[in-house]
């Protein structure tokens, strides 16, 4: 923001005063997450920067942390890195079995939440939808209700689920279903809140021309609906995506030893013994966010576009 | 005169158009169900079920049928004769067949501590036992003809309770039955939760404090830098909340990156370095920085779309710059203000992980109890604990929806 010309010392002063606390600020936010990056190649078991580091002497930095995620777990490590080696760690690594199952557990969580909340997306975004005010609260609650309710919630009902109907048919706890179940609720709530605000913006008309025209429902929904909604979709997917990506609680009450995710693994980490590989992790976490951000973003854009919404 | 309007096939018009918009109710409808009873059935139900937990334990009524017999058969106030003695022989005798003294106990346990251990011992031992039975009771343990004891079991007698509740309103129940407040070293679970909700109270301050000027910077901002600046807020919006919480580790320990650094340029001393972390101030601390995105998020939305001009008219009309942020600028920016400062605090309130890894003894929040019961099994006091916070929650959630509306809810 420009200062106007008629500004007067002690506004100029208060101007900038202004401007430090907004880059201090900006500072605090983004600095502890580019901070994890150059610490994870710390050569020594430390947090901190080692005066090697400071003098960006190379032998102040190596990928050890690195080495030692794909490592951890195996049953020979040390052995020359040939076939048997790369089998061993994708088998038996920690770290490596962590990321198969976070991955296996947010792909599907994710296509639940996505396909359910587009549905039901589209619904809610009609203006004759009946108590939609009382069902979009419902909906958007898993967001709102801590996170410790929902999983001893989930943790008594998953244990014994048709207990509730006084039978006994087996438990969701330690299974992969469960802990699905559990991270697709927490991310339902983001899918609704991306599409419904792509929804907001629609033409309804466009459906009464595409109708007009001779499309059936469901080809007025794939060629025309569809393509419209589709960034926000996307962009919904990822909310729900990272959201089990990154969630531990639920995995901390519902999980088995069989389901330990990332999350659930760094969480161990930093209440037993906080090593740099957790930093390194953590390396690789950031990349990952930073690429989905930027999908998001050119999404974001993508969609204001087609939408006809100019600017940010 | 008034002829009625009929479509082409003959109807009137107005019932086929009621039957019509029935018909879009009901397709609109349809397309929410699925997740509906998804959301209900794995969601709501379970909480539901969850919540049950706090007025239901049946740990001493279905082992202990004797006794309960005797207190439905007896008043509250009767001494324990005898026959009551009798019975509680009978249920020890059979809580020790079945190994459920300690299902027992921990129920009583719940009113009076320390009468587990008297129900396991006394199970033990209950074989031996020969009448008269109130003087074998008081040879083993003299606590079983105290009136506190036998006013427990009474208490707990009954499946349906409200002593979960009872024991987290930091109240207990005297000898006689009526409701007495704990010692006021021992009111742990009021002074948490009003603990809890200052603290969110000071995170929802220093974010709108922080936030504000940001805020205002992006909004200001011409697009292309604004959008710049606004990935250093997204960023973390959209990285692992633990990456968050480990780095911040990194930076505020002892021997951390920020202690180093103080050190390094002689702000403290070596063997002064701050106590950042595993307290309340790291809790603070880390707590705000995950939160700022979205009180800065909804303040953005607001601010950006103030007309500039309102601020020049009154600088124009002779207010001075403070005059013109306090009565034009700061009004118009009050919707972004209440939709971040309820959002923030919502979610602080409920902030589970953050305290528990960076909060140590004194940085704990409502959460991180509920969660401590649920790791001692104490599962009707977790279910108490979470009931009083949710109705705390969900009276925010619906002042949010009131002043706010959920479906301005967005997100980046």
């Amino acid at each position: 923001m420009a200062l106007p010309t008629y500004a007067d010392p002690l506004e100029r002063l208060w101007h900038r005063t202004y401007q430090v606390i907004c880059v201090l600020v900006f500072i605090f936010l983004i600095s502890p997450i580019l901070i994890v990056i150059p610490l994870s190649f710390n050569v020594e078991p430390y947090f901190s920067f080692t005066e090697k580091m400071v003098r960006l002497d190379p032998a102040g930095y190596s990928t050890r942390w690195y080495d030692m995620l794909l490592t951890f777990g195996m049953q020979a490590p040390d052995v020359p890195r040939d076939g048997s080696w790369l089998a061993d760690m994708w088998e038996n690594s920690t770290w490596v079995n962590a990321a198969k199952n976070s991955v296996i557990i947010g792909f599907w969580a994710t296509i639940l939440a996505t396909v359910l909340g587009t549905l039901a997306a589209l619904g809610l975004s009609r203006p004759e939808m009946p108590y939609r005010r009382t069902i979009m609260a419902i909906l958007i609650s898993p967001m709102i209700v801590p996170i410790i309710i929902i999983a001893t919630g989930m943790f008594f009902f998953f244990s014994n689920p048709c207990g509730v109907i006084g039978l006994e048919c087996g438990r969701l706890t330690s299974t992969y279903l469960g802990v699905i179940l559990a991270h697709t609720i927490l991310g339902i709530p983001f899918v609704i809140i991306t599409v419904t605000a792509t929804l907001s913006g629609f033409d309804q008309s466009l459906i009464r021309a595409a109708q007009s025209l001779g499309a059936n429902p469901r080809t007025t929904f794939f060629k025309v609906v569809m393509p419209l909604i589709l960034p926000g979709v996307i962009s919904g997917a990822l909310f729900a995506f990272v959201t089990s990506f990154d969630e531990v609680v639920a995995v901390l009450f519902i999980a088995g030893p069989e389901q330990q995710t990332i999350p659930r693994q760094m969480w161990n980490g930093i209440r037993e013994q906080i090593s740099p590989a957790i930093l390194a992790v953590a390396t690789i976490l950031v990349v990952i966010s930073i690429a989905l951000l930027t999908t998001v973003e050119l999404l974001r854009r993508r969609s204001d576009r087609l939408r006809g919404v100019t600017g940010r | 005169m008034a002829q009625l309007l009929t479509t082409a096939d003959g109807r009137p018009l107005a019932e086929a158009l009621a039957q019509a918009q029935a018909k879009s109710r009901r397709r609109a409808f349809l397309l929410v169900v699925p997740l509906l009873l998804f959301v209900l059935v794995s969601f709501v139900l379970p909480i539901g079920q969850m919540l049950h937990r706090s007025v239901y334990h049946d740990g001493f009524s279905a082992n202990a049928p004797a006794l309960v017999a005797w207190f439905a058969a007896n008043p509250a106030g009767t001494e324990p004769d005898e026959a009551a003695f009798a019975a509680l022989t009978e249920d020890l005798r059979g809580m020790q067949a079945n190994r459920t003294a300690g299902e027992a106990g921990t129920r009583v346990n719940y009113i009076l501590s320390e009468s587990r251990s008297m129900f396991t011992r006394a199970a033990r031992e209950a074989g031996d036992l020969v009448p008269p039975y109130r003087d074998a009771f008081e040879a083993l343990d003299p606590r079983w003809v105290q009136p506190a004891v036998w006013q427990a079991m009474r208490s707990s007698s009954s499946a349906y309770t409200t002593d979960f509740y009872v024991v987290s309103a930091d109240f207990q129940r005297a000898d006689d039955g009526s409701l007495v407040r704990v010692p006021e070293n021992r009111q742990i679970y009021i002074y948490l939760f009003v603990k809890t909700f200052l603290l969110s109270g000071l995170i929802t301050l220093i974010c709108l404090l922080i936030g504000f000027p940001v805020a205002h910077l992006l909004a200001t901002l011409p697009m292309a830098k604004a959008n710049l600046l606004m990935i250093l807020v997204l960023l973390p919006f959209w990285t692992s909340l633990l990456v968050r919480t480990t780095s911040w580790m990194a930076l505020l320990q002892g021997e951390g990156v920020i202690n180093d650094l103080l050190v390094w340029i002689g702000a403290v001393a070596e063997d002064g370095r701050l106590r950042m972390i595993n307290n309340q101030t790291g809790t603070i601390i880390v707590m705000t920085h995950i939160l700022l995105p979205f009180m800065i998020l909804p303040l953005y939305s607001v601010m950006r779309v103030i007309p500039p001009s309102y601020a020049r008219a009154a600088r124009s009309l002779g207010a001075t710059s403070w005059t013109t942020f306090r009565r034009i600028y700061l009004p118009q920016t009050l919707p972004g203000i209440g939709a971040g400062s309820l959002l923030v605090f919502i979610l602080a309130v409920g902030y589970y992980i953050t305290p528990a890894l960076v909060g140590g003894a004194d940085g704990q929040l409502f959460s991180n109890m509920i969660a401590f019961h649920m790791d001692n099994s104490n599962w009707s006091m977790a279910a108490a604990l979470s009931a009083m916070l949710l109705v705390g929650v969900l009276i925010l959630y619906w002042l949010y929806d009131r002043l706010v509306g959920i479906d301005r809810l967005k997100l980046g």
